[in-house]
């Protein structure tokens, strides 16, 4: 690791961030916070420096948790690398799963029957809930609010868990989906018991809103802190709910239309200002959105099966080739890149962290506010630290 | 989207001696790509961002593959003059005989950028360039300053890889320690025997140790004669 205090070089441009020049009253103060700070959600650190309370450079720090899974990956066989990509971004293992299956069916060609193409709609939306109502939950915990948003939206997590749970076996390491369909079929009693759970969403999402959205404190901690303007977000190749946050209208599942998103009728919230206030509402805004595909997607499930025929399981080898897909994860654009040179091995294994490239706006979000602030921006920007490190 | 052969077209057109190359993707995905040379690489990237029709704004993921180098065997067909005994006189008979020689193809460190358009709602554009080998000549131009997206991804790919982006304005390690010296992404990398080693202060603290009992040694001696 780089000492504390070393200044790497800048580079001016328009897409790096400004130089902020301190007062020049008193000393500068160097701050290590993590990684063990209890905001960074694992081992991460910033190295901060600050002139008083105002914050003048912000160095992240990467790779407490580096395993280089993507070496793994490249010396096990292509559907071993399935259950380890549950523990990237373990709050949503199902998006993960999709995404690597969605390139690996790229590569091979492979078809996906209907039915498996609706479960994985609804089982990615239901982890789009989770995902947004804990990140919510974890960022007002950061904020000073112990306890009770978090408790409010793990209350309805856990129903969700719990249906994963009934389905794959595993609340958090699903391990689901295979290269041209599904593991198992989900019963009727499944299928039911997740219909009553969708029924009781949006009174949790009214409830969750009615105790937040008009919270004066909330209001007055996040609205005009940590603005991330479109032009900046675009270069910088942010992704998900950070990019809408700031009005960009990109959202991959409208615009590469993968699986079958193209059947269901939601809109895409965006944001006006790019600040946190903005981040929080267009992530409760999704989560009714997702609500509403779920809806579409429920009734009209067809029947038959949830695996391809044709798909290969023993003895899987793509042709010589190379393939990028990409889903609109829950933090962002989750992709994977993968060569193959025809052996039952991936030649190259890319992840496309969304949680690692959304962080690479983060010192231009926090300078010249004050410290307690960087703690909110950072929960905003919502990573998991196995995605960011790898 | 444009395909990617009127893509170089363009390139062509509007920066002179761009040195475009089209790679076929031979696999059922059908995403061919550019590659491009070195030394216009910047000047092609901020067209292909600037540019009104393509409008590249959005750099998705960018990677290091590695290419080792390649030992290729080839069977050559040799002809010898051999001595032999045909019917009791030695006589000198030309013989056809297949040898094996080898020859070492060079290898290279590969950057693959992929590009989307948020604007125009396209893509993906792949772009990629080559290192001139593995070992001595591993520098690339730099994509950051064009695309910001590629600031903590080439830090990446120079930590694992070993690809130096020139006009990177911060290239450190980014999932290594800096003290590490390999890169653990190439082919040819060997795990460390002892997986727990990572460096520490301990030699310079019992040096330090030392220099320090000495001085208080001398200092005692000193109060005592």
């Amino acid at each position: 690791m780089t000492a504390v205090g070393t200044k790497p070089e800048r580079l001016e441009g328009w897409n790096r961030p400004p130089a902020i020049v301190p007062d020049g009253e008193g000393e500068l103060l160097e701050v290590a916070m993590g990684p063990h700070h209890p905001s960074t959600h694992g081992v991460f650190r910033m190295d901060v420096a600050l002139d008083g309370e105002r914050v003048i450079r912000l160095k992240p720090v990467f790779g407490y948790l580096h395993r280089n899974h993507e070496k793994i990956a490249e010396q096990a066989s292509y559907l071993a690398s399935m259950p380890y990509t549950d523990r990237l971004d373990y709050f949503c293992s199902l998006t993960n799963n999709w995404a690597y299956a969605l390139a690996v069916e790229k590569l091979a060609a492979q078809e996906v029957p209907e039915r498996a193409q609706y479960i994985r709609v609804i089982l990615a939306e239901l982890t789009r809930i989770q995902n947004h109502a804990s990140s919510i939950g974890f960022l007002i915990q950061e904020m000073g609010a112990s306890g009770t948003p978090l408790m409010y939206a793990f209350k309805e997590r856990e129903k969700i868990l719990d249906l994963f749970e009934s389905l794959t076996g595993s609340r958090m390491m699903c391990n689901y989906m295979r290269f041209g369909g599904c593991r198992v079929d989900p019963s009727a009693a499944w299928l039911d018991a997740t219909r009553k759970v969708v029924a009781g969403l949006p009174g949790f999402v009214d409830e969750f809103e009615a105790l937040l959205s008009s919270n004066e404190i909330l209001m007055a901690r996040t609205q005009g802190v940590g603005i991330l303007k479109p032009h900046l977000a675009v270069n910088a190749g942010v992704s998900g709910p950070m990019l809408r946050a700031s009005g960009v209208n990109y959202d991959i599942r409208k615009v590469d239309r993968y699986g079958i998103y193209d059947r269901f009728k939601f809109r895409v919230p965006l944001g006006d200002h790019g600040d946190v206030y903005d981040r929080y509402m267009v992530r409760i805004l999704e989560m009714r959105e997702s609500i509403r595909i779920l809806e579409q997607a429920l009734p009209d499930i067809p029947a038959g099966s949830v695996m391809d025929p044709k798909a290969k399981i023993r003895g899987f080898r793509p042709k010589p080739g190379e393939a990028y897909g990409r889903i609109e994860a829950p933090k962002g654009e989750l992709g994977f890149y993968l060569v193959s040179d025809g052996g039952p091995n991936p030649y190259r294994y890319r992840v496309r962290p969304p949680s690692l490239i959304n962080l690479t706006v983060l010192e231009d979000m926090c300078l010249g506010h004050n410290v307690a602030d960087v703690v909110l921006i950072f929960g905003s920007v919502d990573i998991v630290l196995g995605e960011v490190d790898r | 989207m444009k395909s990617v052969e009127e893509i170089k077209a363009a390139i062509e057109a509007a920066v002179p001696g761009a040195g475009v190359e089209f790679v076929p993707n031979p696999g059922p995905a059908a995403e061919h790509s550019l590659r491009l040379a070195p030394e216009s690489a910047v000047a092609v990237a901020t067209f292909l961002r600037d540019d009104a029709d393509l409008a590249f704004d959005f750099l998705s993921n960018v990677t290091g593959v590695d290419w080792p180098d390649k030992e290729i065997a080839e069977k050559v067909k040799v002809i010898r003059q051999v001595t032999k005994t045909v019917e009791g006189v030695e006589q000198q008979v030309e013989e056809t005989v297949e040898e094996t020689r080898k020859r070492v193809e060079p290898g290279c460190l590969e950057a693959v950028y992929h590009l989307y358009s948020v604007a125009k709602k396209h893509g993906p554009l792949v772009i990629r360039m080559e290192t001139v080998n593995r070992t001595d000549q591993v520098e690339l131009p730099s994509l950051t300053p064009v695309w910001r997206a590629a600031e903590f991804q080439e830090r990446e790919i120079f930590d694992l890889y070993g690809i130096v982006f020139r006009g990177h304005p911060d290239l450190r390690r980014l999932l290594m320690w800096d003290g590490f010296k390999d890169h653990p992404m190439r082919k040819d990398y060997v795990d460390p025997d002892d997986y727990e080693y990572e460096p520490t202060a301990h030699d310079q603290v019992l040096k330090r140790a030392g220099e320090h009992r000495a001085a208080e040694a001398a200092k005692e001696q000193g109060l005592g004669t």
